[in-house]
């Protein structure tokens, strides 16, 4: 391919060799920075980066409303969200992140943490989040990066986690859910009361997990404990040898074909539950009611060993100052002041500051949604579709009941890059 | 990879006639040798700028180390030998990379087999059987259609037709052909295949077809004349003389192929490892540098398949 190049000096190839290890050196040696951002001057102008479950139109409209701000959605998915925080910390100003990713992401020193005492409803914040107990006093399980762990920061620029509780708010709660596996009652046809069901050879090709490495793993660890094979330490930060231990029985369950597929995005999940190629598997509350709007059978189903939950919170990107800032602070004040948490409530998450959430939905809805009573009338979606005819009733109950039984919270592992490795073995088995 | 001033002249001899003879005489004009520079200048500069750069970047950061949350720039080969961990221990059975791209290799086999079978035919159909222009030029546009929707609506679509309560399975066993549906019809190597030759046939028959079109007709006539079979015709005449237009083909369809996950992940209920998956996975782990070291292994491989099929046939000299 190159015997007529040998005899000129410089061959264009040789040129573009040399020119783009130079650039290559400029780049890497930090010559060539960041662009700078126009910054309009009369507008409020918010950039809100985060996964599509709070960025609802409803929700940015009423905020223009309300405060004067416009919010711009920069929607991605939950890995994208970390990712981008990582490598483009000045192309958005507020972040609506999971309490998980905060083990990678408070010491990159990419966000700010938030001055507890600027935000008007923070005693108000259910004590799920500072206490790790409900509102009627129930402990909640702890295991993985329970939000509790991870919620104060030592000092304004610090990067260690505090153990008590600071003014240094890593991330102000804005929604959570309890998770647990989601099942057709009318193709399984018999209860379904512990996580063991998900490996059960029964419902070999139609069982189904998230493809997220760091939850999926949590799910099996959920179905050993449940077989009574193996009790873990803390099912959120698991050892070399539990996560071998634990990727063992999914390659097992792989190889029997007992996995229809592995979903990732919301509709994904959906798709697969309503069109029966799956009859149990993890999935999201409002999933579930997804499924169940479009007339088919679908049980969001409590099981004896908890729910595994997750949570995500608000900060702002460590470019964010001056009235930027305080715009932040507007807006997060105005997110916990309830219309946006009666949006969550109604779509089946949950909010942060229930009182201001009650205030703003109807008694028969959070009759419904909160304290588990049967419907008094039609449920409707924020957007005004049908949900739920008068008489259903809530999924695992109450606010009390399902947060109450949570097991375990998302997590990052310590050996986290161990257990992305084992995933990848675990998928070419 | 050579000048484009040897391309040129390959292409159509005697377009610039002995160019160091042409630099003598007229030593006041633009020498040949700056206008090809000229010509090839902007492609280079975009060539240069959005893939040998960002290809280089690729290569240093693959030597770096990492840690949860950020890039260390201290050399290291923890992103290789992570790779190709337990390759040596595991013998004689094969590790987790091996694995991988044994299984990417047979899917991209498989594709390549098929795309080339069914677009060698399109092509020749387009070729030799449509006379007008128009019709040619319709006919090919038909075969982009599955490009007309985005790639999450083409997948989800395959669920009513593939899946356990699908058209094919309910029409199958309705007629009694069947008792209970097949299981192996979606989230499995097949559908996979079946994705893959659905979308990238048409990288197959766009070159094929250009290849075809420029055989003079009356060579075919002659090969007839001398008393060649139509089958005879085919492997002495039109296939040698359309190598250049399969080559290209099956360059698009195996390096597409190689580097898919999209595809294979959701046809494949993101349990079918393919090279490409194990990047998308380290990169949302945050493990670029390892990311990257897969996607140098990955280019590699890729390359030296290419160029044992450049070996087969010269593309240069053909074109």
């Amino acid at each position: 391919m190159t015997e007529t190049t040998g005899t000129k000096g410089v061959s264009r190839r040789t040129l573009l060799k040399g020119t783009a290890s130079l650039a290559g050196l400029a780049a890497g040696s930090g010559a060539i920075t960041g662009f700078p951002y126009v910054k309009s001057a009369d507008a409020k102008v918010l950039r809100y980066l985060g996964t599509a479950v709070n960025e609802g139109d409803d929700i940015s409209k009423q905020c223009l409303k309300d405060t004067g701000i416009k919010i711009e959605y920069i929607t991605a998915t939950t890995d994208d969200v970390t990712k981008r925080v990582m490598t483009q910390p000045n192309s958005f100003d507020v972040l609506d992140t999971e309490y998980f990713s905060l083990k990678k992401l408070v010491p990159s020193g990419n966000i700010l943490a938030l001055d507890a005492k600027k935000i008007k409803e923070f005693d108000n914040i259910t004590p799920v989040f500072t206490k790790g107990e409900t509102p009627g006093g129930k402990k909640i399980g702890g295991q993985g990066t329970a939000p509790w762990k991870v919620l104060y920061l030592e000092g304004k620029d610090s990067k260690k986690f505090a153990t008590s509780a600071t003014e240094f708010v890593t991330l102000i709660p804005t929604v959570y859910n309890a998770d647990t596996l989601g099942i057709r009652p009318d193709l399984i046809k018999r209860p379904i009361s512990t996580w063991a069901e998900l490996l059960n050879p029964e419902f070999k090709g139609k069982a189904s997990i998230l493809n997220i490495p760091s939850i999926g793993i949590m799910d099996a660890a959920m179905v050993v404990e449940a077989t009574g094979k193996y009790k873990y330490a803390d099912k959120g930060n698991m050892t070399k040898e539990e996560i071998d231990l634990t990727m063992k029985v999914m390659t097992e369950a792989k190889k029997a074909g007992q996995f229809r597929a592995f979903w990732k995005d919301f509709n994904e999940s959906v798709n697969l539950m309503a069109s029966g190629e799956t009859v149990i598997q993890s999935m999201w509350s409002p999933a579930v009611t997804k499924v169940r709007s479009m007339g088919i059978p679908c049980t969001f189903q409590p099981l004896k060993e908890g729910y595994r939950s997750w949570a995500s919170g608000f900060c702002v990107s460590k470019g964010v100052s001056g009235p930027k800032l305080e715009w932040a602070y507007e807006f997060v004040n105005w997110f916990l002041s309830g219309y946006a948490g009666a949006y969550l409530n109604r779509q089946g998450y949950y909010s942060a500051v229930l009182s201001t959430a009650k205030a703003h939905m109807e008694p028969y809805e959070w009759a419904y949604w909160m304290e588990g009573k049967p419907a008094e009338k039609d449920i409707k979606a924020p957007d005004g579709s049908l949900l739920e005819k008068a008489g259903a009733v809530r999924d695992g109950g109450s606010y009390e009941d399902r947060m109450g039984g949570v097991a375990c919270w998302n997590a990052v592992m310590d050996e986290n890059d161990y257990m992305v490795r084992k995933w990848n073995e675990f998928i070419a088995a | 990879m050579d000048t484009s001033e040897d391309i040129l002249q390959q292409a159509s001899p005697g377009l610039i006639p002995g160019s160091g003879t042409a630099r003598a005489a007229k030593p006041t004009r633009l020498s040949p040798s700056f206008i090809s520079w000229l010509q090839a200048g902007p492609m280079m500069l975009v060539f240069l700028a959005f893939f040998l750069i960002p290809l280089v970047f690729v290569v240093i950061v693959s030597f770096w180390d990492y840690n949860e949350y950020q890039l260390l720039p201290a050399f290291s080969g923890r992103g290789y030998t992570d790779t190709f961990e337990g390759c040596i221990a595991q013998l004689p059975e094969l590790c987790t990379i091996g694995k991988t791209y044994l299984m990417t290799l047979k899917l991209c086999f498989m594709v390549w087999a098929i795309t080339l079978f069914i677009g060698f035919w399109v092509a020749y159909f387009l070729a030799f059987h449509v006379k007008s222009k128009t019709w040619q030029m319709g006919l090919s546009l038909l075969c982009t259609i599955p490009f007309w929707t985005s790639n999450v609506i083409r997948m989800i679509a395959w669920i009513p037709l593939l899946g356990r309560n699908g058209l094919v399975n309910s029409g199958l066993v309705k007629t009694g052909l069947i008792n209970h549906p097949l299981e192996w019809l979606l989230f499995s190597e097949f559908s996979v295949v079946l994705a893959l030759v659905h979308l990238f046939t048409f990288f197959m028959v766009v070159p094929i077809f250009n290849s075809m079109v420029r055989i003079d007709k009356s060579l075919i006539e002659a090969a007839y004349d001398a008393g060649a079979t139509g089958f005879q015709t085919l492997v002495n005449v039109v296939i040698p003389l359309a190598k250049p237009g399969i080559v290209i083909g099956s360059i698009f369809v195996i390096t597409i192929v190689m580097g898919d996950f999209i595809t294979i992940g959701v046809m494949g209920g993101q349990q079918i490892a393919a090279a490409g998956k194990i990047i998308e996975t380290r990169v949302n782990a945050l493990q670029f540098p390892a990311a990257a070291a897969n996607a140098v292994i990955l280019l590699a491989i890729t390359f030296l398949i290419i160029t044992m099929m450049s070996r087969i046939v010269d593309i240069k000299k053909e074109l």
